[in-house]
């Protein structure tokens, strides 16, 4: 059996300054199976990857590619011996056509000269084997972010693969469009090819893996067959403890009722924006945790920029405290104690070259203004407070940010708006793309501040974490908000979903 | 061998290497004699000629590190230098202080006024920089033409000479004026939290608007800090020479200090920068002008001098350059290499970081 796997990798170790990233990790790919790396964020599944892909060199082990012992200079290596990876970000270039961008690099040519004909043609088969149909001259941005990641899969499985590594590919998909992704990978599956997959979403995982081997703090934990290794026990070996956390959560935010309603701090009457989404009304109290749910495009997103004043509204009218108010851009709101982290953190959240402490303190001291910095000892104290409060590792203020995973990227943002001590906290998928630990970790703390008294708008496209926080519901579907469900036994994620799919009239 | 990793270690070194291929040529380089209360010497020279240059640098430092660039300096230099020169013609007394200072005041206003021009079209009306400023670059030199009635003007005022060729406690006074512009952008934006704010409008505008940053502002106020520097450069060049050229003053001068800009250590893309290193960056330049003349290239091709130097010292400062030079003397070439990838991909990192090693290699 283990004469026949396509690729192996035994005794692994890479380090970099200061950490052992991989530490003797063995991993085998055998043809025609889709495998799962698992692991929370840090444990070293994205630095065994690059090592793989050639993005790294490795300080220690062999590789073996179908038998053949290989070390990779760069990506491109690795994609002539047939390793293609799809990344978790897009990796594309979104300025440039569809039909481009699959062949980008390796254009087909004639005389020298590009050919541009069969290149459209080629992309058009490619993407029809996916059930895609686009215009492959169109430039990539002007598709949504599912479809560019659709592109930089046909992309990848035109390099003749003999491995598929696909980084978190789920994670901007919705339901149906990772059933499109899932039918691929089971085609190609069936074609022989080994395909590598990482996400965060363990229903998925349990869906589509054969097997999956398991890292914990750059360690090899082992491989396991999924029929094998039921859902919790997994992750107790990723977290390396009992997720009786969690649990916790769900009975608590659930029971808390919000007494006083009085006056709400913020009442949308008809606020709406043309395009983005419908005119809606909604009022979030102190201490109160509302989730919005809704399809990936429902408009949640939209709801949430318009309350902060990151895009203006053009009709309806918003009041906090009671009292009218105009909104027009992001200070606004901020000065009415609204903040706001949003959905696309590495683009619209973090600022990655400076370092964690000037990301954390960046919004405090945008609201003070420029000529009154904040003392670096008062800096240096309120960093120390939040990384250790929401314990952001590695615990280095002065380290970029863009070095950090994404959930400690995102435990950034969150102690960013932590410190101007806001009322009302709105939150666009904290826990996307991070790993359970954290997501815990996250959940638990919007919980707590909730219980502070603070409001916190939660967006979220796991339904059941908006059922396990939130008092209120918010369900969106094609950019309108069309039901408001109080939290309680009889609402479940059946309950949601039928109103999300339109089934329920209310 | 840390010192090699250090962002402005190159640009020193070449700093020095000028300096000691100047003594080959010119004996008495390094000789400072203080004459008549002043020093003289080659070393002051260079001093007192870096001063516009490092003017105009400090402000392109800051516009840069918005993500933006400013082509007008130079004809903002022409303006001021056109406004001054004319307003002081037209003074009964132009050896009067005050009236003198009125005038400075008067030019350095009216580049503020183009600064602001400039800010506008990038930061409201959302014009690409390169474009905005473009159009002042042109136009500026036409405005200071129209202020000169197209004639060179010619002054003769004490107080205003002092500016470009006067001395003060032994020392220029235009290197003076250079400090103390330094020292103020220091404390401008390290004391207060503007550096911050810059960097971070500069590393990524959405993200910025959406943490609460007025970057509207800060946009408008780097270009109105530039051009007000340019203005200042301005005065001193016209003051050196007595005059108001409009086609000579400052021309050019944007690319020179563009360039310092970069040597210094500042990413054209915007976000971190570094004031010393765009100060290094100018005496670097500045050095190199006068020892293409000092060393005896002939005058035709002293740009290409320039040029050589320049993508030498480009060149040393690429951690990829050096790497696949000094790489081919080394076992592990292949460790090389396989870094190189590695540093292309994440190029805007820190790429100093795998370089110890292989420093060391060449010996």
């Amino acid at each position: 059996m283990a004469e026949q796997a396509v690729l192996r990798m035994t005794g692994i170790k890479k380090i970099f300054p200061g950490v052992v990233a991989l530490d003797g990790v063995d991993f085998r790919l055998l043809p025609g199976e889709i495998h799962a790396l698992m692991g929370e964020n840090g444990a070293g599944k994205s630095t065994l990857i690059k090592v793989l892909t050639g993005v790294y060199g490795i300080d220690g082990g062999e590789i073996h590619l179908g038998g053949e012992p290989v070390l990779f200079a760069g990506p491109l290596q690795a994609q002539q011996a047939g390793i293609s990876t799809v990344y978790q970000e897009v990796n594309l270039c979104p300025n440039l056509s569809v039909a481009e961008n699959i062949f980008i690099g390796r254009e087909p040519r004639k005389f020298g000269r590009i050919h541009w004909s069969e290149m459209r043609g080629r992309a058009a088969d490619l993407l029809a084997r996916l059930d895609l149909d686009l215009d492959v001259s169109a430039q990539l941005d002007s598709y949504s972010l599912a479809i560019q990641q659709m592109v930089a899969i046909a992309r990848a499985i035109d390099i003749q693969a003999r491995v598929l590594i696909l980084d978190e590919p789920t994670s901007s998909l919705d339901a149906s469009e990772v059933e499109q992704l899932f039918a691929v990978m089971r085609r190609l599956k069936d074609d022989g090819v080994a395909i590598l997959f990482v996400s965060h979403f363990l229903d998925q995982v349990y869906e589509i893996a054969d097997r999956m081997t398991v890292l914990r703090n750059g360690g090899l934990i082992g491989e396991f067959t999924t029929a094998e290794l039921p859902q919790m026990q997994l992750v107790a070996k990723m977290i390396g403890k009992e997720l009786a956390a969690l649990e916790q959560i769900e009975g608590q935010a659930r029971d808390a009722t919000v007494n006083e309603r009085g006056t709400p701090i913020i009442e949308a009457r008809g606020l709406g924006r043309a395009g983005s989404i419908a005119p809606f009304n909604l009022t979030i109290h102190a201490g109160e945790v509302v989730g919005l749910a809704g399809l990936l495009g429902s408009g949640r997103t939209e709801l949430a920029r318009l309350l902060f004043g990151a895009d203006r509204a053009d009709e309806g009218e918003l009041l906090v405290d009671g009292r009218k108010k105009t909104i027009k851009a992001p200070r606004d709101a901020m000065s009415k104690g609204i903040a706001f982290s949003p959905e696309n953190r590495r683009t619209e959240g973090i600022i990655g070259e400076l370092t964690v402490r000037e990301n954390i303190i960046l919004a405090l001291q945008a609201a003070r203004g420029w000529t009154r910095p904040i003392p670096r000892r008062r800096q240096d104290e309120l960093v120390d407070k939040y990384v250790k409060a929401l314990q952001i590792r590695p615990a280095e203020p002065e380290r970029q940010v863009r070095d950090l995973s994404g959930g400690n990227q995102q435990k950034v943002l969150l102690a960013r708006w932590l410190l101007v001590e806001p009322r009302l906290l709105i939150i666009d998928e904290p826990t996307r793309g991070i790993d359970v630990g954290a997501k815990a970790e996250i959940q638990r703390l919007v919980a707590q501040l909730a219980d502070g008294g603070m409001a916190v708008l939660f967006v979220s496209a796991e339904l059941e974490e908006v059922l396990r926080l939130s008092h209120k519901i918010e369900v969106l579907r094609d950019r309108r908000l069309v039901e408001e469900l109080e939290n309680g036994d009889d609402v479940d994620a059946d309950r949601i979903m039928r109103t999300i799919a339109g089934g329920v009239t209310s | 061998m840390t010192i090699l990793r250090h962002r402005l270690f190159w640009p020193a070194a070449v700093l020095v290497v000028l300096l000691i291929s100047n003594l080959v040529f010119s004996d008495n380089f390094f000789t400072i004699r203080l004459q008549d209360g002043h020093l003289y010497g080659s070393l002051i020279d260079i001093l007192r000629r870096s001063a516009p240059l490092v003017l105009v640098a400090l402000g392109m430092t800051l516009v840069i590190a918005t993500g933006g660039i400013d082509l007008s300096v130079g004809s903002v230099m022409a303006i001021s230098g056109a406004l001054a020169c004319l307003l002081i013609g037209d003074l009964s007394n132009p050896d009067a202080l005050g009236p003198v200072l009125l005038v400075v005041g008067a030019a350095i206003a009216l580049c503020l006024v183009a600064g602001l021009w400039n800010g506008f079209l990038v930061a409201v009306l959302g014009i690409q920089p390169i474009i905005a400023t473009l159009i002042l670059m042109v136009a500026g030199r036409g405005v200071a033409q129209l202020i000169t009635g197209g004639q060179i003007l010619n002054v003769h005022s004490a107080p205003y000479r002092v500016i470009g060729a006067g001395y003060f406690l032994a020392l220029p006074v235009s290197f003076l004026i250079a400090t103390a512009a330094v020292a103020l952008t220091v404390a401008l934006t390290r004391r207060t939290a503007l550096g911050l704010l810059l960097e971070s409008v500069g590393g990524s505008p959405t993200a910025s608007r959406l943490a609460g940053i007025r970057s509207r502002r800060i946009t408008i106020m780097v270009y109105v800090f530039a051009a007000g520097f340019a203005g200042v450069a301005g005065l001193i060049y016209s003051s050196d020479v007595s005059s108001a050229d409009s086609n000579a003053a400052g021309n050019l001068i944007e690319l020179n200090a563009i360039l310092a800009v970069v040597l210094g250590g500042t990413a054209l893309t915007g976000g971190r920068f570094s004031i010393a290193g765009s100060v290094l960056g100018a005496v670097v330049i500045t050095t190199l002008d006068i020892t293409a003349v000092s060393v005896g290239v002939p005058v035709e091709t002293t740009l290409l001098f320039k040029a050589v130097v320049v993508i030498i010292l480009c060149l040393a400062q690429s951690a990829t350059f050096r790497a696949k030079v000094f790489g081919r003397f080394s076992a592990e070439r292949a460790d090389v290499q396989r870094a190189d990838v590695q540093r292309a991909d994440v190029q805007t990192a820190d790429v100093q970081r795998s370089d110890v090693e292989r420093s060391d290699v060449p010996g």
